[in-house]
């Protein structure tokens, strides 16, 4: 039931996706790269943003959108989703789980991707959840509801796998079930533990293949290790392959993580939460690590405590690469809001607060050189807004991914009632056969 | 220096707030040439506010600025009442996943006698966080169970909480029963789980009638034994005492319910209760237009910035609830339903606005309506002469996500501006 009317909501869009050439003009672009032009046109051809400027003829055939008034900027990039998982966002069952990947089950009837869109939204890091020190691999999509699932992820975007620090892999905070033991690791020394031994037996599964196809090529008898799915993962993320993703609150064992990166020989591409970050901003500048954090959450459990919504700014001015995310349905729909704190907590200009969410984020996915600004030759992920996107008083009017309308307000607006009149009818279609089958089941027992 | 000398005790345990409570001076201030809007009245360009003792004296364009009076330019700057929260768990937490410190709800389903103004921690972290944000006072709500307890309006400053509790108790909170079978994220239930759910339900409604109609009876007993002492003399019950003011519809009770048919079955109750109401949550209170504005009972929305409970509910369905209330005339105010961040409901009701709802309103959906609702509005809730000096100095409109707030007053004592949150970023700003 639930997916049928996820789905019907779905087919209105496909129809709109056949526009192929749109022209917005006359609103205030916020470019985030290249500033903000007023009274300004973007020219969107296919999938991508082929003209940006003060003066852009239609083409013929465009769709043209009057901006007056509005403002355009870049899709929102959330860099913490766990928004499209089938089931749970857990492998909960061991300390390493870097086999698993989120990629493999994702749920493209999860009503709360077009409720993003609603809020700007566009592109989102889906990660494995913080239950273990190393956990599954995580998966990188545009929130393209309405299209199947398989067209979620962002083509050639890098692999990610996210790590956990902490609390949640210590399970501080919940009890196993009855009868179940309680699970490796229990303290910060257990959680760098794990990490340590598992990169530890990856140079020594690498130095096996390693040594195995040397032996080959000098035509010796060899034989072939065994491979080891876990491994090769481990392996991926120390040859740079694998972007890691660290869930992670205090300075300590932030500190910790980046000392045993750096001596395993692997970067850490975004420090995620990072509540503490603001305490060893240099240190994570230094080794090049992003953080994706959130403003001004607080206090829900211990190593949450010491957070301050000026994380964002010290991060920012001690030339940290930063980002506000969401981890949270909800939050994912107005990270604008998040975004504008971070001016009134610590003084970041509009345009460095425009940046949390857009080109930063980009950069922490590796992706911007397609999406998180503005820019002609970059992917047409954009929202169009009723007033300024850092204001309180705006909402989405209309929302595009590679060109196509994902979210109109109008429409949406529109469709409330055919939609009300659908679900009234699938119910008593419903009601209809569940008594037929009662029926029919009394027949059977008459016989 | 204030800072610096907080600064050596900024790291300490749990609940344990460095940050003075309140100077205990009630100064004698005026604030001029700022904009002073006074929520029940259109705003004042370059226009005075003058209060001593707590209370407003004076406010307008043309004001005499006392002898004696500290005297703050306002240029540039605009004075607005405190905002409330109308219902939150501050006071009442600190760290939640710390069971140790936290203290929002009792144990089993009926506790008509457990009362936030007993418990609330006037040292918690999260009372500075809260008020250097604008936010003065908010209804400290215990939650869980049928009957949550009784909450008390406070405000963000005292050194006990005797001199934080505005009105104690606020109001009864009941979280009317609702009828569940299975999980929302398993398969549906099935027709054994659904009688058995049914049952359920029909039980806890009979149980809250059945305890209900025994404090009536038991007011009743007691008005009888207090007006003749030939009335058999009966021994005290603590959880049947602390019912009667509501069940006999003297105090308020706020029913939180948010599904259309929870909303229509507890109103039911409450008619064949008597009882007065307020109603919370209601998440579907578009689909009950009409139960709401016949009884003309007041509406607290929110959280706003949640969730739609049903999949195929519009986006927008708890942005613009508060709009379709303003255009049918129902009376409402907004609750976060937050603890940590009870800071940020000048956005919960900011973001009504940008869906519709007028901006004058949502900012007196946190400010008079509420007061008007928890009975307060002769104190709180407006500037007007004669209220309180519980007010706001902001660089601009305060439901604006950037405005900052600049100086707080809470009934007429100016408050300091620090919090754990910048203490900590005054340490690590200086981190060398």
């Amino acid at each position: 039931m639930k997916k049928i009317i996820a789905l019907a909501l779905a087919f209105s869009f496909s129809a709109l996706a056949q526009e192929r050439v749109t022209l917005i003009r006359n609103a205030t672009i916020l470019t985030i790269t290249k500033g903000t032009i007023e009274n300004g046109s973007v020219l969107i051809r296919g999938a991508k943003i082929a003209a940006v400027g003060k003066d852009i003829a239609a083409p013929a055939g465009a769709r043209v959108i009057d901006g007056t008034g509005k403002f355009v900027m870049p899709g929102i990039i959330d860099t913490h989703s766990h928004t499209g998982v089938e089931g749970s966002v857990n492998e909960i069952s061991l300390p390493n789980t870097g086999m698993v990947r989120i990629g493999d089950v994702l749920d493209g009837s999860d009503i709360s991707a077009y409720r993003q869109l609603a809020g700007g939204t566009t592109a989102a890091l889906i990660l494995h959840g913080s239950a273990n020190a190393i956990g599954g691999q995580s998966q990188i999509v545009k929130w393209k509801w309405g299209r199947p699932v398989s067209e979620w992820p962002v083509a050639g975007a890098p692999r990610t796998i996210k790590f956990a620090l902490g609390e949640n892999p210590k399970s501080a905070n919940f009890r196993p079930p009855e009868g179940t033991a309680r699970q490796y690791p229990q303290t910060r020394m257990g959680v760098e533990e794990v990490i340590r031994k598992s990169f530890t037996d990856a140079r020594d599964y690498m130095a096996a293949w390693d040594e195995y196809e040397a032996k080959r090529k000098r035509g010796e008898t060899a034989i072939p290790p065994r491979k080891d799915i876990l491994m090769d993962t481990m392996a991926d993320i120390l040859r740079g392959n694998i972007d890691v993703h660290a869930h992670c609150y205090r300075s300590d064992e932030i500190m910790m993580l980046l000392n045993l990166a750096d001596e395993m020989g692997f970067k850490i591409r975004e420090l995620q939460h990072v509540l503490e970050g603001y305490k060893v901003a240099p240190e994570i500048a230094k080794h090049g690590a992003g953080g994706g954090t959130f403003i001004d959450w607080w206090g829900y459990k211990a190593e949450a405590y010491d957070a301050t919504p000026y994380n964002v700014a010290l991060m920012v001015r001690n030339g940290v690469l930063t980002s506000i995310n969401s981890d949270s349905d909800e939050l994912a729909r107005h990270l604008n809001h998040d975004a504008a704190k971070a001016m009134k907590y610590g003084g970041l200009t509009e345009e460095e607060a425009l940046r949390v969410c857009t080109i930063n984020p980009a950069k922490q996915l590796r992706l911007d050189n397609s999406i998180g600004s503005i820019e002609v030759g970059k992917d047409a992920d954009l929202a169009i807004w009723n007033g300024h996107p850092l204001s309180i008083y705006s909402h989405v009017d209309t929302t595009f991914i590679e060109g196509d309308v994902y979210f109109d307000r109008e429409e949406d607006l529109k469709r409330r009632e055919a939609m009300r009149k659908e679900k009234e009818e699938l119910l008593k279609k419903e009601e209809e056969e569940s008594k037929k089958a009662k029926a029919g089941d009394k027949k059977e027992k008459t016989k | 220096m204030r800072t610096l000398v907080a600064l050596l005790f900024a790291t300490s345990v749990f609940a344990q707030s460095t940050i003075p409570n309140s100077p205990g001076v009630k100064a004698s201030v005026a604030i001029r040439n700022a904009t002073i809007v006074p929520v029940t009245s259109a705003p004042i360009a370059n226009g005075t506010i003058v209060f001593a003792n707590g209370v407003i004296t004076a406010i307008g364009t043309n004001v005499a600025i006392p002898a004696g009076a500290t005297v703050i330019d306002g240029t540039g700057l605009s004075v607005y009442p405190g905002m409330i929260d109308s219902g939150s768990n501050a006071g009442l937490t600190e760290v939640d996943s710390v069971a140790g410190t936290v203290d929002t709800a009792e144990l089993g389903d009926f506790n008509p006698n457990a009362r936030a103004a007993v418990a609330v921690n006037p040292h918690s972290e999260l009372v500075p966080v809260t008020r250097v944000a604008g936010v003065t006072h908010v209804v400290s709500t215990p939650e869980g169970g049928i009957i949550s307890g009784q909450s008390a309006l406070i405000q963000l400053a005292g050194w006990t909480p005797e001199q934080m509790v505005v009105k104690s108790p606020t109001a009864l909170h009941i979280r009317f029963p609702r009828l569940r079978s299975g999980s929302p994220f398993g398969p549906p239930p099935d027709e054994e789980q659904e009688k058995e759910a049914k049952k359920t339900y029909t039980k806890e409604i009979e149980n809250l009638r059945d305890l209900l109609r025994d404090a009536q009876a038991y007011g009743k007993a007691s008005a009888a034994r207090a007006g003749s002492k030939s009335v058999q003399r009966f021994d005290r019950d603590l959880v049947l005492e602390a019912l009667v003011p509501f069940v006999e519809g003297r105090e308020p009770v706020i029913l939180h319910a948010n599904l259309a048919r929870d909303i229509t079955a507890a109103l039911k109750f409450a008619d064949e209760m008597k009882l007065k109401v307020i109603l919370s949550g209601a998440q579907d209170v578009g689909r009950v237009l009409s139960e709401v504005k016949s009884r003309n009972i007041p509406v607290i929305l929110g959280p706003i910035l949640a969730l739609p409970s049903r999949e195929d509910d519009p986006y927008d369905l708890l942005f613009s609830n508060a709009k379709t209330l303003h255009d049918n005339g129902i009376r409402f105010a907004i609750q976060t339903s937050d603890a940590h961040n009870t800071r940020n409901l000048p956005y919960h009701a900011g973001s009504c606005a940008a869906f519709g709802l007028p901006k004058d309103v949502a900012l007196k959906a946190i400010t008079i309506y509420p007061a008007e609702i928890f009975g307060v509005a002769d104190r709180l809730g407006s500037l007007e002469v004669g209220k309180q000096a519980s007010l706001i100095v902001t660089d601009g409109d305060p439901l604006e996500l950037r405005t900052n707030i600049k100086r707080v007053y809470i009934a007429g004592e100016e408050i300091p501006m620090d919090s754990r949150h910048t203490l900590l970023y005054e340490k690590f700003k200086r981190r060398p």
